[in-house]
């Protein structure tokens, strides 16, 4: 979206609280063992920082933040949640079954970590794909 | 709005009502769906146990319900793909066609 | 309707305002993106329909605290929670999809009314 006219307020606030929304939302992330919250949640507040800049200052945020940058970033956490769950695979287990990864651990550990890293994916995965809907939708599609 | 479509629309909260009176009340702790011990109280009993989190949505999410979980972020990343694949469709030769 | 029932079984009567809401926008509209709307407002009251089902009187929410211990009476269903939770997101997508098709239906007939595409798609003028 290409603002109109400029407006130092909305350019100056928009650049000071974005670092702020993204720095919360990975606290909620990370911390989904503890309290409410984990990837879904932390990534839809990273798109929505993502967005707040594409609104208020337009054209500048397409060079931070490329549209092209998006889509492959929800790619690769939806590739590093896959292989998450591959892994267990090569030592006997099932799919998605933490506990057999590693052969030796305690499966309680490996299950913590596990979800630990599948909800960081998550996150990423969520953060990438909704703000390329709306670069998508914004643009129609031309650069 | 004309009165036959709001006729329409009262008759069908009449009904959704009508078979609503069968489900359990707001906040029934012998619900069935609360009761049923292989599912909701094991999650409840033995989140801790089994994964250290405390939390009990976090552990059911990504761990005893992880396919789930896998097969809706494969949906997310398809329908993002599919947004900008439909909006990029070009022939070739300029000017934009929506088949 | 019985007393008890009105009492106890409140939110069912919101969740019913809500789908019929959502149920108008879709069926007795003709523009394409007032449809869009009602199917976003009733597919919100299908999740609260989904959400009011886990609530249990006097507990708490399904972080174990350590006063509380392991009791299942004493917190509230996770797993409604997490069915809700994979089916906003999926929700999102939905729509995100629906208004790009509606953008190339804006472009390619210049209009968003339903019956003037069906027309357009009868009889190609």
């Amino acid at each position: 979206m290409t603002s109109r006219y400029d407006s130092l307020f909305l350019d100056t606030v928009a650049k000071a609280i974005v670092p702020l929304i993204q720095i919360f939302a990975f606290y909620v992330i990370t911390h989904g063992h503890y309290s409410p919250g984990g990837g879904f949640q932390g990534g839809v507040m990273l798109a929505a920082s993502i967005v707040l800049l594409r609104i208020s200052i337009g054209a500048e945020s397409f060079k931070r933040f490329p549209p092209n940058a998006a889509i492959v970033i929800a790619g690769v956490g939806a590739l590093c949640f896959a292989m998450i769950g591959f892994l267990p695979l090569f030592s006997g287990g099932n799919f998605l079954e933490y506990g057999a990864a590693i052969p030796g651990m305690d499966p309680v550990t490996l299950r913590y970590w596990g979800i630990f890293f599948a909800e960081l994916c998550i996150g990423f995965l969520v953060w990438g794909a909704l703000v390329a809907i709306y670069d998508a939708l914004v643009t129609g599609g031309e650069e | 709005m004309r009165f036959s479509a709001l006729a329409l629309m009262a008759l069908m909260g009449a009904v959704l009502l009508w078979g609503a009176r069968d489900l359990p009340h707001r906040g029934d702790p012998n619900s069935p769906a609360a009761t049923h011990e292989s599912v909701s109280i094991y999650y409840i009993e033995n989140a801790y146990l089994d994964t250290h989190t405390p939390n009990m949505v976090t552990a059911v999410l990504a761990d005893y319900r992880g396919f789930d979980t896998f097969g809706e972020a494969v949906v997310v990343v398809t329908a993002a793909l599919s947004c900008l694949l439909i909006l990029r469709m070009r022939k070739p030769g300029g000017g934009a066609e929506g088949s | 309707m019985t007393a008890n029932f009105l009492i106890s079984g409140y939110p069912y009567f919101l969740i019913t305002v809500l789908m019929v809401i959502g149920m108008y926008g879709m069926a007795m509209k003709r523009n394409l993106l007032k449809k869009i709307v009602g199917m976003t407002v009733f597919q919100t009251a299908i999740y609260l329909l989904y959400i009011q089902g886990a609530t249990k009187i006097g507990a708490t929410i399904p972080v174990r605290s350590a006063e509380i211990g392991t009791d299942a009476a004493l917190y509230i269903n996770p797993l409604p929670q997490v069915i809700v939770l994979t089916a906003i997101v999926v929700g999102v997508a939905t729509t995100g999809v629906a208004l790009s098709l509606l953008l190339l239906i804006q472009r390619r007939f210049g209009t968003l009314d339903e019956t003037a595409i069906l027309e357009e798609l009868r009889d190609p003028a």
